[in-house]
C-alpha cells in the first residue's frame, strides 16, 4: 500500500473543507457553552432557594420587629397575637416545641440507636434485607397520617393508663413522632457503623472480645461522629414537625414544661395563623414569619452544633 | 480439684457471662424492630377498620360536604395529581440538570462547594419553612396567589435536594471508562452525558424521582402555609377542551386543595363521622405513597442485581 503523499490529500479535497469542519467546531463549542451554562443555573437554583429563605425572613420579621422590641419577644410569657390583648411573648410556644421534640427524642434515639447496632452488628443478612425497606416505608408515611393515628388511636391508650389526660396533649404527638424519625436516626447511624472498617472489628475479635463488646466499645464510639449526625438530624426533624402536633397536640399556646398538657408549638401556631384569614402586612401576618424565624434558627444551631461534634470526633481511616 | 482447674472453670463462666449479653442484646435489638413493625401493623389496621366502610366509588368522585355521608376527595385527588404534575415538571428537570452539573461540569472552586453544602443544608429545612418563603415570593411577590402553580413550585423546591443527591449517586456509578470511550469517539461532554451517562443513571434518577414525589404527595404543612383552602367544591378548569385552542393552562391558577389537606379538615372535626372519611382519605394516602415507595425499593433491589460493570 503506498502511503498518499500531503498534496493528494489537500487536492482530494474541496477548498473550504478545513475551515468549513473548524466552524462547526467552533459553533458545537458554543452549544456546549450554553448547556454547560444551563446547568450550571439549574445547579444555582438550591442556593437561590437558601437565599431567599433568609432574605424573606430577615425581611418579614423585620417589619414585625419594629412594633415588637426583641426583648418582649424573649421574654414576655405569653402568645397571643391574635387577641385584643396582644401579647408576642416566643416561650410558650418554644416550650411546646421543646417539650415535644424532648419526649420524641426520647423514644427515637434509644430505639433508632438500638436497632443501627442491631443491623449493622447482630442481624443476620435475611432480617437486614426485610428490615431496612420496611424501616424505610416507616419514614415515608405522610405525617397527617401519623398524626390522625396520635390522635385517634395512642391519645385513647394514654387515657386509660394515664386517667385525666387532655384530648390533646404534648406526650402522645411526641410518641408518634419518636417512632416516625426512628428510621431517619437508625438507617444513618447504621450507615455510620458499617463504614467502619472491617479491620478494628476483628481487631477486637482477636482480643477475645464478644459481639456485644465489639459493638459498644470498638464500632460505636468509632463510628460516633456519623451517630451524632444522625441525632442532629433527629433533632431537626422534631422541631420543624408540624402535622402530628397539630393535629394532637392543640393549638392552644401554653408555657408548660409538662408533658401531659395540651400546647402549640411553633409550627403549629404557623399552621393556625395559615387557616385563618389574615390580611397581608397584618401584624398577625408578619407574627408567623417571625415564629418560622426562631424555627429557622433552631434548626441552625442543632445543624452547627452537629457539625461541630462531627469534628471533634471525626476518625479517618 | 486442682487450682488450674479452678481456674479454667472461672474463665469459661466468664466467656459464658460475656456470651450472654450477645443474646440479650439480639432479643432486645429485635424488640426494638418489632415496635416500628407493630406501630405500622396498629396503625394501618385502625384505619382499615375505621375507614374501609367508607371507600367506594362515590368516595373517589364526590366533592365535600357538610353531610360527612356524602362527603368525598374529588377535589383532594385531582388537587393533588394537578399539583404532583408541576412540581414533577418542575423538579425534575432542575434536580437532574443540577446533579449532572455538580457531577459532571462543576470545577473545583468555591462555588461548587458552596452548592454543595447548600443541598445537604436544604435537606435539613423544615418543609413549614419552605411554606413561609412560598407564601411571602411566590404568593405575593411575583403574584401567583393561592394557586396549583404556587404548590406545585414549592413542593418542587421542598423534593429538589432528593432528586439532586439520587442523580449524583447515580452518575457516580458509572465507571469512568463509558465516558473515555465516549471521548475517544469525539463526543463533547454534552454528548456524552446525554447519550451515555443520563442513559445508564434513568434507573437510579427514577427511583429518587418516586422517592421525592411520595414525599411531596404526603406534604401538609407548606401547603396550609401557603394558604391552600380545606373545602373545595368545584374543580380547575380542565386542561384540555374540545374548542379552539383546545390546550388550557387556566387550571394551574386556580385555587386547590390536596389529599393531605382534605384528611387533616376532617380530623380536625368533632363529629366522629368526619373521622371516618379521615382514616378513609388517611388510608389511600398511605397506600398511594407506600405503593410508590415499594415501587422505588424494587426498582433499586433490580438496578443493584441487573448492573455488573
Amino acid at each position: 500500500m503506498i502511503p498518499l503523499s500531503h498534496a493528494d490529500w489537500t487536492d482530494a479535497m474541496p477548498k473550504d473543507f478545513v475551515s468549513d469542519k473548524l466552524a462547526r467546531r467552533r459553533l458545537r463549542h458554543v452549544k456546549e457553552r450554553i448547556i454547560e451554562f444551563i446547568l450550571f443555573l439549574a445547579a444555582s437554583v438550591s442556593v437561590a432557594t437558601t437565599l431567599g429563605i433568609v432574605l424573606i425572613l430577615l425581611k418579614e420579621s423585620f417589619v414585625f420587629f419594629r412594633i415588637v422590641s426583641l426583648w418582649d419577644f424573649l421574654t414576655d410569657t405569653q402568645w397571643t397575637p391574635l387577641f385584643a390583648d396582644a401579647h408576642y411573648g416566643i416561650m410558650p410556644l418554644l416550650s411546646g416545641t421543646l417539650v415535644s421534640s424532648a419526649v420524641a427524642l426520647l423514644v427515637a434515639i434509644p430505639l433508632g440507636t438500638i436497632i443501627a447496632i442491631y443491623l449493622s452488628e447482630f442481624a443476620p443478612f435475611s432480617v437486614r434485607e426485610v428490615a431496612k425497606p420496611f424501616l424505610e416505608l416507616l419514614g415515608g408515611i405522610p405525617t397527617i397520617v401519623y398524626g390522625y393515628f396520635a390522635l385517634m388511636f395512642v391519645t385513647p391508650l394514654l387515657q386509660k393508663i394515664i386517667p385525666g389526660l387532655p384530648g390533646f396533649n404534648l406526650l402522645s404527638a411526641g410518641l408518634v413522632m419518636g417512632i416516625m424519625i426512628i428510621p431517619y436516626v437508625s438507617s444513618v447511624s447504621e450507615d455510620a457503623m458499617r463504614a467502619v472498617p472491617m479491620a478494628l472489628r476483628e481487631g477486637s475479635y482477636a482480643m477475645g472480645a464478644t459481639r456485644f463488646q465489639t459493638a459498644t466499645r470498638v464500632v460505636t464510639p468509632a463510628a460516633f461522629s456519623g451517630i451524632a449526625a444522625a441525632y442532629i438530624l433527629g433533632i431537626s426533624r422534631a422541631v420543624g414537625e408540624t402535622m402530628i402536633l397539630a393535629v394532637a397536640a392543640g393549638m392552644q399556646p401554653n408555657l408548660t414544661w409538662n408533658p401531659l398538657e395540651p400546647a402549640a408549638t411553633i409550627t403549629a401556631y404557623i399552621v393556625q395563623v395559615a387557616l385563618g384569614d389574615l390580611p397581608h402586612g397584618s401584624i398577625g401576618y408578619q407574627t408567623i414569619f417571625a415564629a418560622g424565624l426562631t424555627l429557622a434558627l433552631l434548626t441552625l444551631f442543632f445543624n452547627v452544633l452537629g457539625h461541630l461534634l462531627r469534628k471533634r470526633y471525626r476518625q479517618v481511616y | 480439684m486442682s487450682d488450674t482447674a479452678v481456674r479454667v472453670q472461672e474463665i469459661r463462666a466468664l466467656i459464658a457471662a460475656h456470651k450472654r449479653w450477645d443474646i440479650v442484646f439480639g432479643i432486645v435489638g429485635l424488640l426494638a424492630l418489632m415496635v416500628g413493625v407493630l406501630t405500622f401493623a396498629v396503625l394501618f389496621i385502625q384505619m382499615v377498620i375505621d375507614g374501609a366502610p367508607r371507600l367506594s366509588w362515590d368516595f373517589f368522585t364526590s366533592f365535600p360536604s357538610r353531610r360527612p355521608g356524602q362527603a368525598g376527595i374529588l377535589s383532594a385527588w385531582v388537587g393533588s395529581t394537578l399539583v404532583m404534575l408541576v412540581t414533577a415538571m418542575v423538579a425534575v428537570p432542575l434536580g437532574v440538570g443540577a446533579g449532572v452539573y455538580l457531577e459532571e461540569y462543576a470545577p473545583k472552586n468555591w462555588m461548587t462547594d458552596l452548592i454543595e453544602i447548600n443541598v445537604s443544608n436544604l435537606a435539613g429545612v423544615p418543609s413549614i419553612v419552605y411554606g413561609l418563603l412560598a407564601l411571602s415570593l411566590f404568593v405575593y411577590q411575583f403574584g401567583f396567589g393561592q394557586s396549583i402553580l404556587t404548590a406545585g413550585l414549592t413542593l418542587a423546591l421542598l423534593i429538589l435536594p432528593v432528586v439532586i443527591v439520587a442523580t449524583r449517586e447515580a452518575i457516580r456509578s458509572i465507571p469512568g471508562a463509558i465516558r473515555e470511550g465516549a471521548y475517544a469517539l469525539g463526543a463533547t461532554k454534552w454528548q456524552t452525558t446525554s447519550d451515555h451517562i443520563l442513559p445508564y443513571a434513568r434507573g437510579g434518577i427514577l427511583t429518587g424521582v418516586i422517592i421525592g414525589m411520595s414525599r411531596a404527595i404526603g406534604e401538609t404543612a407548606p401547603v396550609i402555609t401557603i394558604g391552600a383552602l380545606t373545602f373545595i367544591a368545584f374543580l380547575p378548569p380542565a386542561p384540555v377542551s374540545s374548542e379552539f385552542p383546545y390546550l388550557s393552562f387556566e387550571w394551574i391558577m386556580s385555587p386547590f386543595t390536596v389529599m393531605p389537606i382534605q384528611m387533616f379538615n376532617w380530623t380536625s372535626r368533632p363529629e366522629a363521622a368526619f373521622q371516618h372519611n379521615a382514616a378513609a382519605a388517611g388510608l389511600v394516602l398511605v397506600v398511594m405513597t407506600l405503593s410508590m415507595n415499594a415501587l422505588a425499593i424494587y426498582l433499586r433491589y433490580r438496578l443493584r442485581k441487573n448492573l455488573k460493570w
